[in-house]
């Protein structure tokens, strides 16, 4: 398990097993965020941002953990980490780029329900990844998840130019399209193995 | 008609809250919450190890079916071997099944590796007078369910692990081949593993994590089988 | 002249608050929220029923629990306690299910501690629990427990029956049946709940309507 390298774990986690459209996690903004390829692709580079920083983080955390013997700690500690991890990349933000800070607006916040970020720290500590393979896996997962994403909101703006009938507008639409992008990316399957 | 509704109407500015209120609310709150993890955590622990205990105590015997006895054994970090009281243990460890007469059945190690969609972790018993692994088991796997998932279920595929060649070098030292999964139908030797058409990937799986472990575990089981035989 | 709502009151708004959970808001269908087990957990039944559970506990104790604080929590921290204590019943929960059935727990993988960043969770303790009382909080969290555990049974059983040709286990259609295997797939947890979306829409509108007929006719 160990010696997967972190390359394989890297585009596993952006292709073969997108974090979206594979494993489920991030489908909250994934549908509520998808509408404009703008927002899409600010989201997505925020949420790779704030994943990378909070597996790193993860990561110090479950040594420190597993060195007191405190597991059962895990979930608690994950998630008062993230929501803070996300305050200062909030925080951050509004220093370094009032402009980014105001385009991303109320969705900055949303990031710390986003289950993409807990299911990051989560299964890299089930799958017990080192230091790098974890850093690979954020990264993978976060660029995966603007992937998703985009290619979403790219689909969703053709959209609104097309004929749907009003019964499907909106969410339901959104899922039967997700449906048809996972069995695309199925496609990957096999890819550096 | 006076004025006096006036002052009454406007409520009084909020006080902010004092620092030290919420520093002691988050305090009292994170002590009761740690209270009822730490609670949780000791009544369902022994619940815990004997569920896991005795699913890999079933397996065992499931797929080594002359085992009469069980026993387990840790391995240090020198290679030397220590006889485990019950079958916890934090260093890596390997089963032993005997069979009615006393003797050494097969000796039972875990394996784990990265399959399709995570990890999958299987047990494998290996026949020391065969010189052969003769029972296979997935113990767990998220692979494909119909496809990849079939690595578990498929007749033909664990007809494979019926007699899988492991034999050793003439010093006992690695194994003579290695095991390889091969493309469905075109197995030719018995060290090889017949892949699953349509789950290709998991098939390579398996033979990749059972490569890795057996290259490690079996010259380790041989070379104190003497001690096995003992039970010290 | 005296309404049935208006002499008791009471009872009235506590059967809303209850329902409304479970049809006018249902937090899956209508308010979209905590969809990632939604689509994860629902490729057969047994795991759907068991997440199910897993919320109901979590959403009671949490709403239960933060509507007893509710007149300490200081505005600024609220998030932080309602954080804190949601994620000590997931621990609570993730021990749980372990102890009961290690088969289960292995199945739904990293969704129980997902558990903690359901939205429905938070945005109940938010929006309900911290402004009522411990009984309307505790009868929200069972109408939103329900309508959650609804729309988990709904995907479940057609993701399982489809897609696995079984219901709990049990063999639906004979031997003959090729199960449609996209349906346990993630494709097919999509597909399944943007048809259900339909469904919903048609019904809703269906209603709409009928509802339009009866307004215009005298």
């Amino acid at each position: 398990m160990n010696n997967v390298s972190p390359m394989y774990i890297f585009i596993d986690a952006l292709l073969i097993n997108n974090f979206v459209l594979s494993v489920f996690l991030g489908i909250c903004p994934f549908l509520g965020v998808s509408g404009k390829l703008q927002t899409a692709s600010r989201m997505g580079i925020a949420v790779t941002f704030v994943m990378f920083v909070s597996s790193a983080v993860a990561y110090g955390i479950n040594t420190l953990l597993l060195m007191y013997d405190a597991e059962y700690l895990r979930i608690i500690s994950y998630i008062v980490v993230i929501a803070s991890m996300v305050q200062l990349v909030e925080m951050f933000i509004k220093k370094t780029s009032p402009a980014l800070f105001k385009a991303l607006g109320i969705y900055l916040p949303l990031i710390t329900t986003n289950c993409a970020i807990l299911g990051v720290a989560m299964l890299q500590t089930t799958r017990e990844y080192n230091f790098v393979q974890s850093l690979s896996f954020a990264l993978g997962a976060g660029l995966g998840f603007t992937l998703a994403l985009i290619i979403m909101s790219g689909i969703r703006e053709k959209l609104e130019l097309a004929d749907v009938p009003s019964l499907a507008k909106g969410a339901a639409i959104a899922l039967m399209i997700a449906g048809i992008l996972s069995m695309a990316f199925m496609g990957f399957a096999g890819l550096g193995g | 008609m006076s004025a006096v509704g006036t002052a009454q109407d406007v409520p009084a500015p909020a006080k902010p809250t004092s620092s030290l209120y919420m520093v002691a609310l988050l305090g009292i709150v994170s002590t009761f919450c740690g209270l009822v993890i730490v609670l949780a955590y000791q009544v369902t622990t022994p619940a815990i190890k004997s569920n896991l205990a005795q699913i890999t105590r079933d397996a065992v015997f499931e797929i080594l079916p002359e085992t009469g006895e069980m026993a387990a054994y840790g391995i240090q970090p020198s290679g030397d071997l220590v006889k485990l009281e019950g079958i916890e243990t934090d260093l890596p460890r390997f089963f032993v099944g005997y069979d009615k007469a006393g003797k050494v059945a097969g000796v039972v190690f875990e394996a784990a590796g990265r399959g399709y969609a995570d990890v999958i972790r299987v047990l494998y018993a290996y026949a020391p007078k065969r010189e052969a692994i003769v029972g296979f088991k997935v113990l767990d796997s998220k692979e494909t369910p119909g496809l990849g998932d079939q690595i578990g279920k498929n007749k033909a595929f664990l007809a494979n692990f019926q007699a899988l060649d492991v034999t050793l070098n003439a010093d006992k030292s690695a194994l003579v081949h290695g095991i390889e999964a091969v493309k469905n139908g075109t197995k030719s030797e018995p060290w090889q593993i017949d892949a699953l058409s349509g789950a290709t990937v998991s098939s390579k799986a398996v033979g990749a994590l059972l490569n890795h472990s057996t290259q490690e575990m079996i010259p380790l089981a041989v070379r104190h089988l003497a001690q096995l035989e003992e039970r010290n | 002249m005296a309404t049935p709502a208006a002499e008791n009151p009471k009872a009235n708004r506590n059967t809303d608050v209850f329902l409304n959970g479970i049809w006018k808001e249902n937090p899956v269908f209508v308010q979209m929220l905590g969809m990632c087990p939604v689509l994860a957990i629902t490729n057969s039944v047994r795991n759907a029923i068991a997440m199910s559970l897993a919320v109901l506990f979590v959403l009671v104790c949490s709403n239960v629990l933060v509507s007893l604080v509710r007149k300490f929590v200081a505005k600024e921290v609220r998030i932080a306690v309602f954080i804190l204590i949601i994620a000590t019943f997931v621990t609570v929960t993730d021990y749980a299910v372990k102890a009961i059935s290690v088969p289960i727990y292995k199945a739904m993988g990293p969704f129980i501690a997902l558990i903690v960043v359901n939205c429905i969770i938070l945005g109940r303790a938010e929006a309900f629990a911290s402004k009522n009382s411990v009984f309307k909080s505790l009868l929200d969290a069972l109408g939103m427990a329900l309508g959650f555990s609804l729309a988990l049974f709904c995907l479940g059983t057609v993701r399982e029956a489809l897609g696995s040709g079984t219901f709990l286990g049990f063999p639906l259609f004979g031997d003959h049946f090729q199960p449609w295997v996209i349906f346990v797939l993630p494709s097919g947890g999509f597909f399944t709940l943007g048809a259900w979306l339909l469904v919903f829409a048609w019904w809703r509108e269906r209603a709409d309507r009928k509802k339009a007929r009866e307004a215009q006719s005298p």
